[in-house]
């Protein structure tokens, strides 16, 4: 409340957003969520992933309604419940993943929605002057009869820009909008924001790459685990800090860990280069050994090539180069299935548990099975026997304790701790070598991460080389014994805890490769 | 709108089809009424015809026998996430296969001739749903469009052979000779005849229990077999089943070879067991009711047993309906039956909607 003072005196803040809280189900994604942002400023929002920054700006653009809280546009409260409405505010958002009509020409997507009429013809003159007008005041220059779909996405973004100002957005939230830009792009893109600034227009930039942050904005605003936790003014504050902000002290769980009993190096990645369906690359030449009785901790913020570097260990997608080796055996050529990958003893616990995970349709007892449905155990030749995966199941849930006690619920039904239990359940009763470890805590209550981190370190103490994956830095802090930080597809840096902090791999997690102090 | 509505099972499996066909039926009423016919009287009629006699019984389950084939042929399908549209060119083959068999063998004695072209008629179906399930894992050309195009090539090759290979010479009918006696699938009158039980005579034949063994063969292989649990996950989740190690190929093309197998045995019924030879467009149509019985019967062979029982009736009493009253035709039959397929199908939502809101007032009210 307070912060309302922030802003210039006499001058309502273009956005004033008051208390607000939103829950998904147990997670709470916002929660009390204070927010000014001065007219005619560029803001920044940096948080990590899962810290709510999305969600908070989805409920000011429309897409959700807060549980609680208010808005205040330029001074007024407002209620905004669909993207309409947002826009009849003066609301204008560029999403990450463009929502154009890549065949149309630009004027013919800048229109889409605001034809004015049913006879083209008078509207789309109107909307050629007023894209020229634009064109005049910010430099936004741009070939209207252009093909979007010929476009470079520096250009098609601008499509998108374009299509918020002629429907008289005067405030533009830009999520993640650099993700897909080279860096000449994205330095074009800045000039832009600052002349709309400088202009009278207020720009929100979601973004989790600090050194944008230090580049364009006014402000900044950092929010952690659906908390604003600070709102600073950029030219006061350093990405050090930013990073201290985004992470936050140590709030390190009890985790109790002798040190590592290191044994040989059980799996081997050399030079490893994957592309992804559309041919570009995800990762570009990484190399890291795992030994046994080691938890070696992946940091980085989610998208910068962790996922496909654990999907292609298990054997999920197949890399375009490189070797990955497990005791001296081959596995890109020798066990290139998932299936095979498991036979040798390497087992996957999936960064997406409802989408790769488990079925959510299915019985705990049936998802308990996944992966595993051909053994023996669970019935003769071509037969699955329900009683056996029932009772294997219902030993498994009094071992790892998943509430409800039931094999026959649908596993949709439990939380997302205990769902997250089924899949530690049955991978590790596997007996793994190798353990693949993505996002174990996600979507978990706190009592389940506290009994995830103690399995895993029991694990590692029996010998089980352990890869963990995860955007939560305390986590990598309190498992692991080694660290490597991924961005942009590479490793930018190797620690280890007891070498590093959080805001040395912040950094690093940034793609800002210099040693910090 | 694309809030999940969750009910309680029993719900799920009957009380929404039953509405279903309520809610058509008194749709069909209304019609009726609209022509100048009294509704009541026309549905009684219908019932009557359908299950008060024991010629009206028999007639209705050797309807049923058909929807039960197709059903389950849809039904498989479904659970790998495929959806086989073209199970009428899938019997029109398997009517072919057995025919060829018979053909050529009926010389020999039953036991040899009637299992091998049981076995074709099975195998040509496969094959005709095998090739748009190839089509789609290896080209990705998708399966409902091939199969498509798959119920028009088989009935173009099958008029093909009948007019110009192995149709009957010097009949003017595209039609093949009537088997020998050893390719005739028992009625179930005959069969029961011989254990000294009467009942009236009616075209229900042998392929009924066949029809009763192929949907207990389909319960446990999806519900109770390895591969039932591999043809799940594909449907629910194929990530998740590319990330257990299933080859989501594989699976399509056992599930598209399974079900083109159990709409060919639609053939077993109308070819060997009623018809005795190949003719034009025996399956007219059971391919695509099919589709509206498997999903009425929520794709569980107990589920669509029923419905093809439903599905009898209204074959069976519709035919009995048009006689007594001329004034509602067998189109109104197809009518009343579209109007079904739509509740229970397409407009599924409709009825599932309040019920669900029903239940959730209630529960509330109950907490």
């Amino acid at each position: 409340m307070p912060r309302l003072t922030d802003t210039v005196a006499g001058h309502a803040p273009a956005i004033a957003l008051m208390g607000i809280d939103k829950r998904f189900g147990e997670v709470r994604a916002n929660s009390n969520v204070n927010l000014t942002v001065a007219s005619g400023s560029v803001h920044g929002i940096v948080g990590e992933n899962g810290a709510g920054k999305s969600t908070l700006m989805s409920i000011l653009y429309g897409f959700y309604e807060a549980d609680r809280g208010t808005i205040h546009i330029h001074g007024n409260e407002v209620r905004i419940r669909s993207p309409k409405e947002a826009i009849a505010v003066g609301i204008g958002m560029v999403h990450q993943h463009f929502m154009l009509v890549e065949p149309l020409s630009v004027i013919d997507n800048v229109m889409l929605g605001a034809e004015g009429g049913a006879i083209l013809a008078k509207g789309e003159a109107q909307m050629r002057s007023a894209l020229a007008q634009l064109a005049e005041t910010y430099g936004l220059v741009i070939d209207p009869d252009a093909i979007v779909g010929d476009l470079p996405v520096g250009l098609q973004q601008r499509v998108e820009i374009l299509k918020a100002l002629v429907r008289g957005a005067d405030i533009l939230i830009l999520d993640e909008p650099t993700a897909v830009l080279t860096p000449d792009e994205a330095e074009q893109l800045f000039v832009l924001l600052r002349t709309l600034a400088a202009q009278g227009k207020t720009v929100i930039l979601i973004t989790h790459k600090l050194n944008e942050i230090m580049a364009v904005t006014d402000h900044v605003s950092v929010m952690r685990r659906g908390e604003m936790v600070a709102t600073l003014t950029t030219a006061e504050t350093s990405p050090a800090q930013l990073a201290d902000q985004m992470v936050g002290r140590h709030v390190l769980l009890d985790v109790s860990k002798g040190p590592a009993k290191l044994g040989p190096v059980r799996l081997s990645v050399e030079h490893l280069v994957i592309r992804d369906a559309h041919s570009s690359l995800r990762v570009k030449d990484v190399s890291f050994d795992i030994r046994a009785g080691e938890i070696l901790g992946l940091a980085g913020v989610a998208g910068n090539g962790q996922s496909e570097l654990l999907e292609a260990l298990a054997g999920i997608i197949t890399p375009t180069l490189g070797s990955i080796t497990l005791d001296g055996l081959d596995l890109i050529t020798l066990a290139p299935t998932p299936a095979e990958r498991r036979e040798n003893g390497v087992l996957h616990i999936p960064e997406d548990r409802q989408r790769m995970g488990l079925v959510p349709a299915f019985s705990a007892a049936e998802s308990m099975i996944l992966g595993f449905q051909s053994d023996h155990a669970f019935g003769t030749g071509p037969l699955l026997s329900t009683a056996a995966i029932q009772t294997h199941t219902a030993k498994e849930m009094d071992l790892y304790d998943i509430r409800p006690r039931d094999a026959s619920l649908k596993t949709a039904k439990f939380s997302g701790g205990n769902q997250q239990k089924i899949v530690l359940a049955r991978e590790i009763e596997h007996h793994p070598k190798v353990l693949l470890v993505g996002q174990p805590t996600r979507g978990v209550d706190v009592g389940a991460i506290e009994f995830i981190h103690k399995r895993l370190i029991a694990l590692r103490d029996a010998g089980v080389a352990i890869l963990l994956v995860s955007v939560e830095l305390d986590e990598i802090m309190s498992l692991s014994d080694r660290i490597i930080v991924m961005c942009g597809g590479v490793i930018t840096g190797e620690r280890t805890p007891e070498t590093t902090n959080d805001r040395d791999l912040g950094l690093l997690m940034a793609g800002v490769t210099e040693r910090a102090a | 709108m694309s809030t999940p509505i969750e009910l309680p099972k029993w719900a799920d499996v009957s009380l929404v089809p039953i509405l279903a066909v309520i809610v058509a039926f008194l749709v069909a009423g209304l019609v009726v009424l609209g022509i100048g016919e009294n509704p009541v009287k026309a549905t009684v009629l219908l019932i009557q015809g359908a299950l008060g006699s024991g010629e009206g019984i028999g007639y209705t389950l050797y309807y049923a026998t058909n929807f039960i084939f197709t059903g389950l042929a849809v039904a498989i399908a479904f659970h790998a996430g495929l959806f086989n549209i073209g199970g009428e060119g899938q019997a029109t083959m398997g009517g072919l296969g057995a025919a060829l068999i018979c053909l050529n063998l009926d010389f020999l004695p039953w036991y040899i001739v009637l299992p091998l072209a049981i076995l074709g008629a099975m195998a040509m179906g496969a094959l005709w749903a095998f090739i748009p399930g190839y089509l789609q894992v290896k080209r990705g050309s998708h399966v409902v469009i091939t199969a498509i195009m798959f119920n028009f090539l088989a009935a173009t090759l099958v008029v093909y052979l009948l007019v110009n290979v192995i149709g009957k010479p010097g009949s003017m009918s595209p039609e093949t000779r009537v088997f020998a006696a050893s390719a005739h699938l028992p009625y179930m009158h005959e069969a029961l005849a011989y254990f000294g039980i009467k009942i009236p005579k009616s075209p229900l034949n042998f392929s009924f229990v066949l029809a009763l063994l192929a949907s207990a063969f389909v319960w446990i292989t999806v519900w109770h077999t390895k591969l039932g649990y591999a043809i799940r996950t594909v449907g629910h989740s194929p990530t998740a089943a590319t990330y257990a190690g299933i080859s989501i190929g594989r699976i399509t093309l056992i599930t598209m070879a399974m079900s083109g197998a159990l709409a060919g045995m639609l053939a077993v019924n109308e070819i060997l067991g009623v018809q005795g030879r190949l003719l034009l467009e025996f399956s007219s149509g059971y391919g695509f009711i099919g589709i509206a019985v498997a999903l009425m019967g929520r794709a569980h062979p107990v589920g669509i047993i029923l419905a093809s029982i439903l599905f009898g009736m209204l074959y069976q009493g519709g035919t009995e309906l048009s006689f007594e009253m001329p004034r509602v035709t067998r189109d109104m039959i197809v009518a009343i039956s579209g109007l079904v397929i739509l509740f229970a199908g397409a407009l599924d939502g409709l009825i599932r909607r309040p019920v669900a809101g029903v239940f959730a007032r209630f529960l509330k009210s109950g907490a």
